[in-house]
Formats: C-alpha cells, sequence, structure tokens
C-alpha cells in the first residue's frame, strides 16, 4: 500500500525511536502537521518561535543523548533554525531538523516563503538534504539519523517540498545504510594507546584536560577510573563541565578565559596533557604560543580533523572517547603524583577567586549560584544562556551529576536558557532543571515562557538581574576604558511579563530573601520565575584578558569597604 | 613552513550541490582555491575532482581532513609530494592576419598544440599540458594579440599502479 510523503515522515520517526518534536507550523508543512494528528506516539510541541523549537531539540538530545528533532516550515521558518543549527554544531549535538519547502516546481522562483536552506545551512550542519523523490524519503531519513547521531554527532537538516509530502510510495525502512563516504572510528589505534600509556607513565606533572566528548560518549566511570588510577588531576573545559565530578579532590575544575587559577596554572606547567573530547578551543587555551610550553600533548577525539586544528599533538588517538579509555585503562599503571598535586593545591588556596565568595550586603550572582546548589543538593540539571550568568554558573555551582550543565559553549548563543531549559526538562521529566537566565540573554527569547506554561513544565528559572549585559559591560570597563556603551539595559518588569503568562514569580531583592525564594520556587509545582536583583557591576573573575596567555590571570581585587 | 601549491585529488559522489560544498568548505576555512576541476571517474555515480590551493603542509593536512568529514566525499589526498601527471586543456583565441598566420601556426606545432579554428582575423588554439607549458605557450602567442583565452585548471593523477578509488565502493544504484 502506497503512503505519502507526510506518512513515510512519521513512519520513520516512529522507527527512529522519536518521542518529541519540536516545531512550528506554517504553509509548506501544513501536509505533514495534517498526518501528524495520526501518529499521537510522536508528541508535537508547539514552540512560540523556531528557534526556540531547535534550542530545545539541542537540550533535549544533550539530556538524553537520543536525536534531537526539531520542524520548522519554509523561508522564515527555516532562516528561524539557523542560530540553533550553528549552536548544535559547533557543540556536537545530534539533531535532525526537517523543514517544509515550497514545490518542487516553484523551487528557483523566489516563490512566497521560499529560501535555498540547504544552501544557507551548508556549513552549519553536518550534512544536509532536499528531497527530491519521495521514494528517496525513508532512506534519506534513515541516514539523517545515522549521521546525526554518530562519530562526532551534529545537526543533518532534511528540506521537504510541500508536493513530497503529499506524493505517495511504498514505505519501506531501510535496515542499513550505504554512506560510502561515512565510517567513522571507534576503536583507538592500539599502537596508540601504547604511546600513550607509555607517555602517561613517564610523565611527572600531567593534567587530564575533559571535553564535551566524554560526556557525549557517556565516559564518566571511564575518566573517573583513569584519573583515580593514574592520580591525575582532572580539568575541563566549559561543556566538560560536569563530565567529572567537581567536589573529587582530583578535580581543578574549568580552565581557559574564565578558568580557576590551580586550573590555568597547572596546564600552563604541565609536562603532559591528556586531552579528551576537547578541541582546544581559545577560550580554553587563550594565546596558543603560551599555552602549555613544554606539554606533550595526548588528544583522543572522534574527529580526526581536531587532531592537530590548533596545537601539535604528540600522540594522537582518533575513537570514541568511552571506547578509547577502556582500552587505555586495561593497560594503565597506578601512578603517584603527589608533589605535583600538592603544588596544585598550593595554588588552590593562593587564588581563591571564582571559588570564595566575599562577604556582601547586596545579592552577589555567585551567592544566588551557591545557594541554588546547596538547595538543590548538587542534583539539579542547570541550564544556562550566555554571559556573565553562565560563567558564575560555571564557577560557583558543583556539578557533581554527570551531564548536568546544559550550555551554548561554541557559539555562544545568548537566549539558549530558556528554550534549552524547557527541552532538558522534557527530557528529564521529574527531574529538577534550573534555567539560569541573564536579563538580557532571557529577552532575546523570552516569549518560549509561553511554551513553558502551556505544557506545565515544571522549570524554575532564575534571571541574574543586574540591568547591564554584563559580560559586554565587563570588558567595558577593563579594556574599553569604562565606555558603557549600548550595554545598560531597560528591563520589563519581569513578575508582570510572568503574570501575562500565567507563570508565578517574585522579585528578590535583598540577601536575607534569597534562600527562601529558591526554597519557594523549587517547592511549587510547575514553574516559576525569580528576577535576583543583583550587584550591578559585578565581575566575573578569574578572567584572563582576551589574547594573553591563561597563566596571565586576573584575580579578584579586594574591595575596598563604601 | 612555506606556503607551496598542493594538489588534491578527491572521489566524490555524483549528487547536486557536491562542488558546492567542497567550494564552500575551502572558502569558510580562508583557503583560496588556484583551481578546482571536476568531471566524471571511472565508476558510475563518482566524480573525481582535482583542487589546486596554496598552503603549508600542516595548514593542507588540516584542510584535508575536514574535506574528508563531506558526507559525499569518498576519498581525498594531497598527492602534491607523489610522482604525478598533471594537465590542464586551454583554448586561446588570437589574433592573425594573412602575413603572420603562419609564424603562430609554428609556434602552435612546437609545442604541439592544435590550431582548432580559424577566421579572417583569428585562430583558436587548443594546448593540453602542465601550466608552465600553456603558459609559455600564451606569453609566446601574446604579442599577436590575445583576444580571449579559458583553461580548465589542472588536472592530476599518480603515475604507476596506485589509484585514488576505494575498492570497497561499488557504483551506486
Amino acid at each position: 500500500m502506497k503512503q505519502t510523503g507526510s506518512e513515510i515522515l512519521c513512519e520513520s520517526l516512529l522507527k527512529e525511536g522519536v518521542e518529541v518534536i519540536f516545531g512550528y507550523p506554517g504553509g509548506q508543512v501544513l501536509p505533514l502537521y495534517h498526518t501528524l494528528t495520526d501518529y499521537p506516539k510522536l508528541r508535537h510541541i508547539l514552540v512560540r518561535h523556531e528557534q526556540g523549537a531547535v534550542h530545545a531539540a539541542d537540550a533535549y538530545a544533550r539530556v538524553t543523548g537520543k536525536v534531537g528533532v526539531c520542524l520548522a516550515t519554509s523561508g522564515p521558518g527555516a532562516t528561524n533554525l539557523v542560530t540553533g543549527l550553528a549552536n548544535a554544531y559547533i557543540d556536537s549535538i545530534p539533531m535532525v531538523a526537517i523543514t517544509g519547502q515550497v514545490p518542487m516546481a516553484m523551487i528557483g522562483r523566489d516563490a512566497f516563503q521560499e529560501a535555498d536552506i540547504t544552501g544557507i545551512t551548508l556549513p552549519i550542519t553536518k550534512h544536509n538534504y532536499l528531497v527530491t523523490d519521495v521514494n528517496d524519503l525513508a532512506r534519506t531519513i534513515k541516514e539523517a539519523f545515522y549521521i546525526a547521531g554518530t562519530g562526532r554527532p551534529g545537526p543533518v537538516l532534511i528540506d521537504l517540498p510541500r508536493d513530497i509530502q503529499q506524493a505517495a510510495a511504498e514505505f519501506h525502512y531501510p535496515s542499513k545504510v550505504h554512506l560510502p563516504g561515512y565510517k567513522p572510528t571507534r576503536a583507538g589505534n592500539q599502537l596508540q594507546v601504547k604511546k600513550a600509556v607509555k607517555l602517561i607513565g613517564e610523565a611527572s606533572k600531567p593534567v587530564i584536560i575533559a571535553g564535551h566528548g566524554v560526556r557525549i560518549s557517556g565516559a564518566y566511570k571511564e575518566l573517573r577510573q583513569l584519573a583515580e588510577t593514574t592520580n591525575i588531576p582532572v580539568i575541563t573545559t566549559l561543556l566538560g563541565i560536569s563530565s567529572f565530578p567537581e567536589t573529587h579532590e582530583l578535580s581543578l575544575g574549568m580552565l581557559g578565559m574564565h578558568g580557576l587559577a590551580c586550573a590555568n596554572m597547572a596546564v600552563t606547567d604541565s609536562d603532559l596533557i591528556i586531552a579528551i573530547g576537547m578541541r582546544f578551543d581559545d577560550r580554553a587555551t587563550g594565546k596558543i604560543s603560551a599555552f602549555a610550553p613544554s606539554a606533550k600533548v595526548v588528544h583522543i577525539d572522534i574527529d580526526p580533523a581536531e587532531v592537530g586544528k590548533n596545537v601539535k599533538v604528540d600522540v594522537p588517538i582518533v575513537g570514541d572517547v568511552r571506547t578509547v579509555l577502556l582500552e587505555l585503562n586495561k593497560e594503565i599503571a597506578p601512578g603517584d603524583h603527589s608533589d605535583w598535586l600538592s603544588r596544585i593545591n598550593g595554588w588552590k588556596k593562593e587564588y581563591p577567586s571564582g571559588v570564595e565568595i566575599r562577604e556582601s550586603d547586596t545579592i552577589l550572582p555567585q551567592y544566588v549560584i551557591r545557594k541554588i546548589w546547596e538547595k538543590t543538593q548538587g542534583q539539579a540539571t542547570i541550564v544556562t544562556g550566555v554571559g556573565q550568568h553562565q560563567m558564575f554558573a560555571a564557577l560557583h555551582y558543583y556539578y557533581d551529576k554527570p551531564n548536568s550543565f546544559i550550555t551554548s559553549g561554541g557559539l555562544g548563543t545568548m537566549g539558549f536558557e530558556l528554550p534549552a531549559a524547557f527541552g532538558a526538562q522534557v527530557g528529564l521529566p521529574g527531574e529538577p532543571v534550573w534555567c539560569i537566565a541573564g536579563d538580557g540573554s532571557i529577552q532575546m527569547t523570552i516569549q518560549e515562557l509561553g511554551t513553558i506554561r502551556q505544557e506545565n513544565a515544571p522549570v524554575k528559572i532564575a534571571i541574574l538581574n543586574n540591568g547591564f549585559l554584563g559580560m559586554v559591560r565587563q570588558w567595558q570597563e577593563l579594556f574599553y576604558d569604562h565606555n558603557y556603551s549600548a550595554t545598560p539595559l531597560w528591563c520589563p518588569d519581569f513578575i508582570k511579563i510572568s503574570d501575562g503568562y500565567s507563570i508565578p514569580a517574585r522579585n528578590v531583592t535583598c540577601k536575607a530573601e534569597v534562600e527562601a525564594a529558591i526554597e519557594q520556587a523549587a517547592a511549587t509545582d510547575g514553574p516559576f520565575i525569580l528576577n535576583f536583583i543583583i550587584e550591578p557591576e559585578e565581575n566575573v573573575y578569574p578572567m584572563v584578558p582576551p589574547g594573553a596567555g591563561i597563566n596571565n590571570i586576573l584575580h579578584e581585587p579586594k574591595k575596598e569597604a563604601c | 613552513m612555506a606556503a607551496a601549491k598542493h594538489t588534491i585529488v578527491a572521489l566524490v559522489a555524483d549528487r547536486p550541490g557536491v562542488l558546492n560544498r567542497m567550494a564552500s568548505l575551502f572558502r569558510r576555512r580562508g583557503f583560496n582555491i588556484d583551481s578546482i576541476a571536476v568531471g566524471h571517474s571511472e565508476t558510475p555515480h563518482l566524480s573525481r575532482m582535482t583542487i589546486v590551493a596554496e598552503g603549508t603542509t600542516t595548514q593542507v593536512e588540516q584542510i584535508r581532513k575536514q574535506v574528508e568529514k563531506i558526507i559525499d566525499v569518498i576519498r581525498v589526498q594531497d598527492i602534491t609530494s607523489q610522482d604525478i601527471v598533471t594537465r590542464e586543456l586551454a583554448l586561446i583565441k588570437v589574433k592573425a592576419t594573412a602575413e603572420n598566420r603562419s609564424e603562430i601556426m609554428q609556434i602552435v606545432d612546437i609545442f604541439r598544440a592544435k590550431i582548432v579554428d580559424v577566421s579572417a582575423g583569428s585562430v583558436m588554439v587548443e594546448a593540453t599540458g602542465d601550466e608552465e607549458k600553456v603558459d609559455s605557450l600564451y606569453n609566446l602567442l601574446k604579442p599577436f594579440g590575445i583576444m580571449e583565452m579559458t583553461r580548465t585548471g589542472r588536472i592530476a593523477m599518480p603515475r604507476g599502479d596506485q589509484v585514488n578509488r576505494r575498492t570497497d565502493v561499488e557504483s551506486e544504484k
């Protein structure tokens, strides 16, 4: 029996185990939306903007490990996905985005709501397709999910002209894919593993830098075993946060521009870096020529193109992080680096900025984050936007629970937090999800409060409200002569906004209320918004000035009592 | 390390947009393409591309790895350091008069090129060879007045039994 393209798409999504689609309807996906109601197992969630759909699918994928799915119409619907696709691409998130397209006969004629979305998304998707024959549709979907979810994950876009949604074909879902140009390596080269074992055995000041790859491959146990057996300290990248328990004695926290001094000093002074599923982003390395000048580098990554891209690598091991660590752990010998560790502990004591929170009568953002950590006992999934609040959340919550920090790392997308927190909550029903938002960042996608309300998602939203675009203001203060050009930000009354969306909320204006407010939010069924009026010109410390080496650290200045 | 011209050959699926994917990748990674030539290969539904780009060995290795990530690219190699045959085809339209036509034909003969069209005021020369040969011919013809020239860019293949092919690749349906 022949089925329509829309039916084939829905059947294929079921075959791929898809449970949730984040989407927004429009003219060129009407056939598909008409069919969707026949497939109640495919839960469609209506967002308020396509960017909300793509960020929600992104975070859903991050917390579940499944391929996130989003759906938009042609033209403006499709182009509204662009930021989210770029975000998913740079952070290696498995995702399939489906877009409607004008009918085949209209393509190339600048038809109403036509955009060349495969052309537009070429550099920001792992792969993309324009389906021109309904007989290719099932195979295309199979390939798309396979490409999105294997190797180094990434977003794949399928552009589906309206007449292809309506055309009919026999449904046959292929059991295998045939992609001669795509064969990701999983197992590491044995010889390289042996070389790594030797280097690790010889090193006296080694460090592990754990990145997002540890989380993507689910290698928490394996990483911990490696660190504990060899007694080597673990530093994470921003996206590596929550790949290793941060209250562990071997944890040094995050490195890089806002990394902890002990992490940055340890990397700079190290003689061996074991880089695991990380890509030496410039925010992590600082000035490359000053980065770990005397260290050898073992680099484990599934993407061969990452090896040697930014730093010279002595032992590359291309493969899935977990698979490689399992092999490595079989051969690794116990190590003792107590001298090295005590030196690092000296740095920890010497440079407490980013860890200690100073006394203040006003509400400090660090204090809010620390209290959320205490109240949630470190068991919440924290989702952030981009800016100062993101760095405060990275530094002052202690992530012991695997995969519990969701943030826009590579692209730095403001407005990520609200839809992403919602997507994470959909992936983690019944679990605590906290959205740490900036007053600037949240206003970029604040309409997703509507989605949260409609779905009654119990996301707890903490706005760190300083009335500034805080991170930009910080740079202006430190590097642009205090010239606050376009960074003071008028904010709406967030309580009235919340009221408009029927979401309970409260302002928190004094320090004494902070704990009670967090408790109230946590105890409330459904969503809750806390608007913390924080110290307006608080800075994120430590900080490495842009373009400097990561050992060139600005510490929190001692504030005079005023 | 000094930047040099590299010859990269790639076997790619013969699908719409593959050339665009390739060219776009070079562009966004900051590589200038000197020439790119593409045509059918010995296998149905697979094309072979030759790309000439300038960069250091490290840079070219990085771009090669990035190219290899394109799903439609089956295999890619930098064959610069191998013993290779490179060719390009040029068509050169030269101003010619009854007086100097035979002189032009002599030059064309020396280069084992061909005259493929003649009119009252011009001749069209077809030349194949490596870029240097085509350049030399061009320079010698220049004084007569070049009206138009078009070149294919380099295509290349390693000498001997070595092939840029995946034996496990069957022709796609």
